[in-house]
């Protein structure tokens, strides 16, 4: 009985979570339909999409296995480029429909690897140490793809950490990848429609992980690692199991991220991208898919709608941000509010019952 | 052969020796009883028996398996549960998601039969609530299933700790002070549930315990521990005519 | 002679990457959060200098000590303002906050002071050291920077083992609630670190700049970001590791740039970082914790 009761409840709320980011793409494209676009709107909308992806696949890792990430901007920037590169080379050659779902798979699963790669240190450190590392992966991919070039000529490809003349290229030669100036001349793919469908492949991924005896050995984990052992659930895996599935997802996300722009550097992927993620997953309640995609879309538009007031904009950001943690955090705050609900409840005309 | 049989069991933090030589055979069906003064090792023994600790020295075997050493995961799978002197509940999730994290190696599909919601996936997350609501039922918290566990008052907390540990299909149960913190009805209470449970679950318990009315009132064979070592061994009536267990419960700080 | 000259370079900017570790780490200890807007307190306390000394011409102590004024209150304020009141909150919250406060500085020194870079000028006004006839010289501001930051930790490390204060401070860090039972003002004890740890940031600042003379908004967020590595290198915690991993980062960061390569200088250093913590996971000389069962 109260299981199945349970089922009701948890897929109410993933249907409300699928219901937001359906209203969502239908309300875009009808302002697209009747004509009230604007061109900021439009040029804000994939990225809007990726970092949804991004909040959502984060959630994973902070939000339900509670681990801190300072660095998932890298596994983004892992997909990008790992995608793009595919994308601008060989799949130059493909019809782009193909080439666009092939740059995704590669994305991801570069992303991927370097989600294990990170997550090697994960199963050992937890805490700050761990933010600390994932902090610092992120910023050596940033310093690594940023020294890197790749050109190909006529004798195949030629690689270096130093610059674009070390290479000794032919003339005929073509720049891949150019060191800070990363990835140039990408034939742009921005369809609001392929945003939609990948943050509704991720919501699948993770609401029915989370719902399944994965999911709960992950959160178990996060609630107490020491009776999570003692239970028999293998530490590693799960940990790992989060952590990859987060990277591989905010890789898809860069990819997304990258096809929306003639060009992709590195140092877009930086500490800062990271950090706003990660408080879209804090501001959007932790753990809370629903409210991380709200996040957000708010914190990445609400920067842009700032724009007129260019000097203020960050400053208003930062002050809205500290005001936000404080009303929702704070211990004085938090029961202040619930005396406040309290009252108010009070006065409605509801059962007792419901004054939990 | 006897379900575990410890022998010379030993462990030492930094050159101090916390436990030595300790023996101890339990059999399937009874209920034991690990007593002493604060600090003679008897979580210790606990924690080298669940593989939390890794022993300096001895031999652990369950069902005639050498256990030594091994992980706390693989001892879990083999058959011991346990319940920790300071709740460790999983508190942000539900109770009855709290005793299916405890059948996470019983009853099992794959990590993608869960992400596509296959047959599989459906028909055990079925048998798993059935038998999750059925255990939390031996407990009288079936109508609690879906509070979040840090929302359970303190009893039912520790019912519930032992509810998820049974969900494991445990060969031997170990509670770790499972009385403690209640008042005599309740106490009272949890005595009879900790008997059905070995009744009804067939299977050994050992318990760890301060309240000595419970003890004495279950256990069919108890080990007293001093300063790391068995100082008596037998049934409550044995223990509590022990010179040695007197002098040190009048002389150690009893609680 | 060439390794000689970027050793002493090294160790230079690893002292103020120690300066501002001891700020981080001292924080750490004692309020057991990661004050993410320290780095940002540097900024600060540069720009204070900037006006008193570089512009106004006042003595360069005087200035730095006006900054390290103007830090402290900064620092004692924000630790009032944003830390306090979530006090009790989980700690990734006050993170946030921290990183919401680091932003404030930055973007409220942007409209202050705007973001055209301003050209410090040395607060050291000494010769540089010569020796081996020439071959190798070693700037003021490098030989000051290291005896300065030698001199804080040693004074650091008095305060904490035998003052009032200082025992005080073990004991809020060892364990808050036994401290406040003990009587000890928990909070006061928690806004004079932050007052010391400022007061230090502004020194670091003041230095930092002498060597590396260009200041903007966000000219204390990278060094921010390496003193914490730096922190965490050493043992977050620990005040002698802080000091040691502040040197240790600056001489690998100044080594790879100069033989490896200036782009992949940072990769380095994060490198060695996290090749260490797989080897030691609390740092050099982090403590190692025990989780009781």
């Amino acid at each position: 009985m109260a299981g199945r009761k349970k089922m009701k409840k948890s897929t109410r709320s993933n249907l409300m979570t699928f219901g937001f980011v359906i209203a969502f793409w239908a309300l875009i494209e009808i302002v697209r339909m009747t004509g009230h676009m604007t061109a900021k709107i439009g040029g804000l909308l994939i990225p809007v999409c990726a970092y949804v992806v991004m909040a959502i696949s984060l959630n994973l890792v902070v939000g339900f296995l509670g681990e801190l990430s300072l660095g998932h901007a890298a596994f983004m920037s892992a997909g990008a480029f790992a995608g793009i590169y595919f994308y601008t080379t060989a799949g130059a050659a493909l019809p782009q429909w193909l080439a666009v779902l092939i740059a995704f798979l590669i994305g991801g699963a570069a992303a991927g690897i370097f989600g294990v790669l990170v997550g090697i240190p994960v199963l050992r450190l937890s805490g700050d140490y761990l933010a600390i590392v994932t902090l610092a992966s992120g910023e050596i991919l940033k310093n690594v793809l940023g020294a890197m070039y790749i050109g190909s000529d006529s004798r195949g490809l030629h690689f270096s950490l130093k610059d674009q003349f070390s290479l000794g290229m032919e003339p005929d030669g073509k720049m891949l990848l150019k060191g800070a100036m990363g990835i140039m001349g990408i034939k742009k793919f921005s369809v609001f429609t392929v945003g939609i469908v990948l943050i509704l492949i991720t919501l699948i991924f993770v609401t029915n992980l989370m719902n399944s005896r994965a999911g709960r050995a992950i959160t178990a984990i996060r609630d107490d690692e020491i009776a999570a052992r003692a239970t028999g659930i293998n530490l590693t895996k799960y940990k790992l199991m989060a952590f990859v599935s987060a990277a591989v997802f905010a890789g898809f996300a860069g990819v997304l991220y990258a096809l929306n722009y003639s060009s992709l550097v590195a140092d877009k992927f930086d500490y800062n991208l990271s950090i706003n993620v990660l408080v879209m997953v804090v501001l959007g309640g932790m753990g809370n898919v629903l409210g991380g995609i709200i996040a957000a879309i708010i914190l990445t538009v609400l920067p842009e709608m700032l724009r007129g007031f260019s000097q203020y904009r960050m400053f208003i950001y930062s002050i809205v941000l500290i005001v936000m943690m404080l009303f929702n955090q704070a211990p004085a705050f938090v029961s202040w509010r619930k005396r406040f609900m309290m009252r108010f409840r009070k006065k409605a005309p509801v059962s007792g019952k419901e004054g939990i | 052969m006897a379900l575990l049989e410890v022998t010379n069991l030993g462990i030492s933090f930094g050159g101090l020796q916390a436990v030595a030589a300790f023996d101890l055979t339990v059999e399937t069906g009874r209920l034991y009883g690990l007593i002493g003064p604060n600090g003679a090792g008897k979580t210790t023994a606990f924690n080298m028996l669940t593989g939390m600790y890794r022993p300096s020295e001895g031999n652990i075997r369950l069902d005639g398996v050498d256990i030594t050493g091994k992980s706390p995961e693989y001892i879990s799978k083999a058959g011991i549960a346990r319940t920790f002197q300071n709740i460790r509940l999983f508190d942000e999730m539900m109770v009855l998601d709290n005793v299916k994290v405890g059948m996470h190696n019983r009853m099992e599909y794959s990590m993608w039969a869960g992400l596509l919601r296959t047959r599989s996936y459906r028909e055990t997350e079925h048998d798993m609530n059935r038998k999750a609501l059925k255990l939390l039922k031996v407990f009288g918290m079936e109508d609690k299933a879906e509070l979040s566990a840090s929302a359970l008052p303190y009893g039912q907390q520790r019912k519930l700790e032992i509810c998820r540990a049974l969900a494991s299909d445990p060969k031997l149960l170990l509670l770790d002070e499972p009385a403690a913190g209640m008042n005599p009805n309740e106490t009272q209470e949890l005595m009879e549930t900790v008997r059905k449970v070995r009744d009804d679950f067939g299977i050994a318990i050992l318990l760890i315990e301060h309240d000595m009315k419970f003890v004495m009132g279950i256990c069919e064979e108890i080990t007293v521990l001093e300063y790391g070592r068995i100082i008596a061994r037998g049934s409550g009536e044995t223990i509590s005519n022990d010179p040695r267990v007197i002098a040190a419960y009048l002389g150690g700080d009893d609680d | 002679m060439q390794f000689l000259s970027y050793l002493a370079r090294g160790i230079s900017l690893g002292s103020v990457y120690a300066l501002i570790a001891l700020g981080y780490t001292m924080v750490y200890g004692i309020a057991k959060m990661l004050n993410f807007a320290h780095g940002d307190v540097i900024m600060v306390g540069g720009y204070v200098v900037f006006f008193t000394f570089c512009k106004g011409g006042i003595h360069p102590v005087l200035a730095i000590i006006i900054a390290m004024g103007a830090c402290t209150l900064l620092g004692i304020t924000i630790e009032r303002v944003a830390y306090r009141p979530l006090r009790g909150a989980s700690s990734l919250s006050v993170l946030i906050t921290a990183i919401g406060v680091s932003y404030f500085l930055q973007n409220g020194a942007m409209l202050l002071w705007k973001s055209d870079p301003k050209s410090f000028t040395s607060v050291v006004k000494l010769k540089p050291l010569v020796l081996f006839g020439g071959q190798l010289q070693i700037s003021a501001e490098s030989i000051v920077t290291i005896l300065v930051s030698v001199v804080i930790m040693i004074v650091l490390i008095w305060f904490v083992q035998y003052t009032k204060p200082g025992h005080a401070m073990q004991a809020v860090s060892e364990d808050r609630g036994a401290a406040q039972l003990m009587g000890i003002n928990v909070n006061g004890i928690i806004s004079m670190t932050f007052a010391i740890g400022s007061a230090l940031a502004a020194v670091a600042g003041a230095l930092l700049l002498s060597s590396y003379p260009t200041l903007i908004p966000t000219t204390g967020a990278m060094p921010g970001i390496k003193a914490f590595v730096a922190a965490v290198f050493g043992g977050i915690g620990s005040i002698p590791g802080a000091f040691l991993g502040g040197i240790l980062l600056g001489i690998i960061e100044n080594l790879s740039k100069a033989y490896i390569s200036t782009q992949l200088s940072d990769a380095v250093v994060f490198l060695v970082l996290i090749v260490v913590l797989l080897v030691k996971p609390t740092g050099l000389l982090g403590r190692k914790t025990t989780v009781k069962v």
